[in-house]
């Protein structure tokens, strides 16, 4: 099959989803939690075992035990804490350089390993370049999910990102290896020798993302509350990442060499 | 016997040790309670005690993490990490004399500020905790002495803090006053301190000697005589906490900087058992899901592959009471999607072998797709080590997240991947060499 013809539709589909994505980041910006911005979260069991929260700036002691009291007088019962969270100001900052130093080092590193392993700057880039296109489209998607649905940026979210990272790139290689392996074999177009790798690792690629995804969607439903946006984003990494493999990365490498030569003609 | 056996039965111990280890330490069975022992082997010098339970960290135990920032700008620098070492080792003193156990203290620097994070399990209630944490509980005694320059009409006197301090205290207990019944606390000096005292006592007869905690007068006992034998009592207006908290931190020593809370996280007991049981559901149905998956699109190779999940997933329980690694939830969800990784190598070597079967014979097919697959392999779970390790953080630079669940979630990943690597290469394919050979046979 000709996957390579269609590079416009993948270009349109990516376009549109990034975009979206930057708008959203634009005009609602994130909804960003307590690990970042510094700021406090308290949750109660009420005596009829529903839970009430509530989230504050940083706060001492005293107003805690004043929330407390007060949520006691209000529902004339013991409550039970069952959560507290209580982030310094400084803290978050802190956390937002730590995170960005994680990303820069862990993009990099790849892109080495990549570089390295292929022998070859372009394959790095253009895989580079795809886990920047799902990193995108997960952090676009946190912002819509953030507005209609109240998803938080958190530390977990930043984890799931490079989860995502290397999930991306994990898949980008298993497609770049086959046209790796079909070039020491013959020579042709890279366009062809990639089509035909995509072909042969297509069904591998969405079986594997399928398992992921029957985990990652148990997780989602019966994990609880903790941990079912990060599971979200996870998911939503998956998707992404299974499509931007054979779609973004190859479509970038080949696009790529098509300029080269085009160039050199000239 | 030839090699693949060999392999084979190398295969079926490790997976029944691996299985043994990860059950619970008590199973019930037919009704028939099997305790399983811990292990305690003593060979010469070696001896290996691991009571090979499950650690669960605080987000599924219960229990709070505190940081608190050290004021370090009054040391200089070069006394710094000794100062700190000093702070960890009093605050994990007194956490130990609270009756905290499994608690740990733990260091971190970022950019010049220096934090002490303290992780106390099973602790909810984190008022006392922190109140006994944080005051530096700084012990001094101070002379009166008359202020002859000021000429004032009312007669004046200053503090003037004496050389006996908290570090000449030796044990600091809480008793109660003979007569009021009030909470005192009583101390005994060191030998050096017990001399000091004696000396200060004795210049101060018929005057004060207030003893200052923290900067604070609390209590200022009029000196009737010279007291010889180091032995003392504070009394202030101590509730019976109020002089046990004291005595731990006198006991413990004072911390040599002042440090201040910046940041709590404290989950309950009993939203930890929810998670513990939401996740445990989650494993066994996403588990079962991809179980099912694979049989119904590789059938009998399905089948090899999904006994080397099973491999791994009690490769990796076991592991993770014997090393042992505490158990979070990201660290759960890290083993979840590792799992989902796990599978994909043998996805990646079956589509293999289905192309190469075409070309020649199924044993070779099996032995070429197994190493064309590995290049694959290799590459894509590099990418995926590379980033765990950054997450995971090994070597504590402090540019990079240290935080407990990222950390808990790397981890798994990480041994997620390489155990995979195991059972995904090594095991799959010396079973399907079992397996595939005896059919061959059998057609012969």
């Amino acid at each position: 099959m000709n996957w390579m013809r269609y590079r416009w539709l993948y270009l349109l589909i990516s376009g549109t989803l990034i975009i979206c994505g930057v708008f959203s980041m634009i005009k609602w910006g994130f909804n960003v939690g307590i690990d970042f911005t510094g700021g406090s979260l308290l949750e109660y069991r009420l005596p009829d075992g529903s839970v009430k929260s509530y989230k504050e700036n940083y706060i001492n002691q005293e107003r805690k035990e004043v929330i407390k009291s007060d949520l006691e007088k209000e529902v004339a019962g013991e409550v039970t804490e069952i959560r507290f969270e209580n982030i310094g100001p400084t803290v978050g900052p802190e956390t937002i350089k730590r995170t960005i130093f994680a990303l820069i080092i862990s993009a990099g590193s790849i892109l080495i390993w990549i570089a390295y392993q292929f022998k070859n700057l372009k394959f790095g880039i253009s895989a580079t370049l795809a886990t920047i296109h799902d990193s995108l489209i997960v952090i676009g998607s946190f912002s819509i999910l953030g507005h209609f649905f109240g998803a938080e940026l958190d530390f977990l979210f930043v984890t799931a990102l490079l989860t995502i990272l290397s999930f991306s790139v994990h898949d980008t290689i298993v497609v770049f290896d086959r046209i790796r392996e079909k070039r020491k074999g013959g020579i042709a177009e890279l366009s062809e020798f990639a089509n035909s790798a995509i072909s042969e690792t297509m069904v591998r690629s969405i079986n594997n993302s399928f398992t992921i995804i029957f985990m990652l969607l148990a997780l989602i439903l019966l994990g609880g509350d903790t941990i079912r946006w990060f599971a979200v984003a996870l998911l939503i990494g998956t998707v992404s990442g299974t499509y931007s493999s054979p779609f973004v990365a190859v479509s970038i490498l080949v696009t790529w060499d098509e300029l080269k030569k085009r160039i050199r003609k000239q | 016997m030839s090699a693949p056996v060999k392999k084979f039965i190398f295969i079926v111990i490790i997976s029944l040790v691996a299985t043994y280890i990860s059950l619970p330490q008590s199973l019930n069975i037919f009704g028939i309670n099997i305790i399983r022992p811990d292990i305690n082997i003593n060979i010469g010098k070696i001896s290996i005690n691991r009571d090979l339970k499950t650690h669960l960290g605080l987000d599924l135990a219960g229990g709070s993490r505190l940081s608190f920032e050290a004021d370090t700008g009054s040391v200089p620098p070069d006394k710094k990490e000794n100062a700190l070492t000093g702070v960890r080792n009093i605050i994990e003193n007194r956490v130990n004399l609270f009756g905290i156990s499994e608690s740990t203290v733990q260091t971190s620097n970022f950019e010049g500020k220096d934090r002490i994070i303290v992780e106390l399990p099973g602790i909810s209630d984190t008022k006392d905790a922190i109140n006994l944490i944080g005051k530096t509980a700084q012990l001094s005694f101070a002379e009166l002495v008359e202020d002859t320059s000021v000429t004032n009409s009312t007669p004046s006197s200053t503090l003037v803090p004496t050389n006996l301090t908290g570090a000449d205290l030796q044990t600091a207990e809480v008793v109660f006053d003979g007569n009021t019944g009030i909470p005192a606390i009583s101390i005994q000096f060191t030998d050096e301190g017990g001399q000091k005292f004696a000396e200060i006592t004795g210049k101060n007869i018929g005057k004060q000697l207030p003893i200052i905690l923290d900067g604070q007068v609390i209590s200022a006992p009029t000196v009737q005589e010279q007291i010889i034998g180091g032995k003392a009592q504070i009394s202030g207006d101590f509730t019976i906490d109020e002089a046990n908290e004291l005595s731990i931190q006198l006991n413990a020593g004072a911390l040599p900087i002042p440090i201040t809370l910046i940041q709590e996280k404290t989950i309950g007991a009993t939203l930890g058992a929810q998670s513990v049981k939401m996740s445990m559901l989650a494993g066994i149905v996403g588990l079962t899901m991809v179980g099912l998956f694979m049989i119904l699109s590789y059938g009998k190779l399905g089948i090899i592959a999904n006994i080397g999940l099973f491999i791994f997933s009690v490769i990796s329980l076991a592991l993770y009471k014997l090393i042992p690694i505490t158990l979070t939830l990201p660290g759960i969800a890290g083993f979840m999607l590792s799992i989902g990784m796990a599978v994909d190598s043998n996805i990646l070597i079956f589509e293999r072998f289905k192309e190469e079967k075409l070309k020649r014979n199924i044993p070779d097919a099996l032995e070429v797709s197994f190493g064309k697959a590995w290049d694959s392999i290799r590459d894509a779970n590099v990418a995926t080590i590379i980033t765990s390790l950054i997450l995971m953080n090994p070597l504590d630079w402090s540019f990079l997240p240290s935080s407990g669940p990222v950390r808990g979630f790397a981890i798994t990943l990480l041994m997620g991947v390489v155990i995979s690597l195991f059972t995904g290469i090594y095991v799959s394919r010396n079973l399907l060499r079992i397996f595939i050979k005896e059919r061959k046979d059998k057609k012969i």
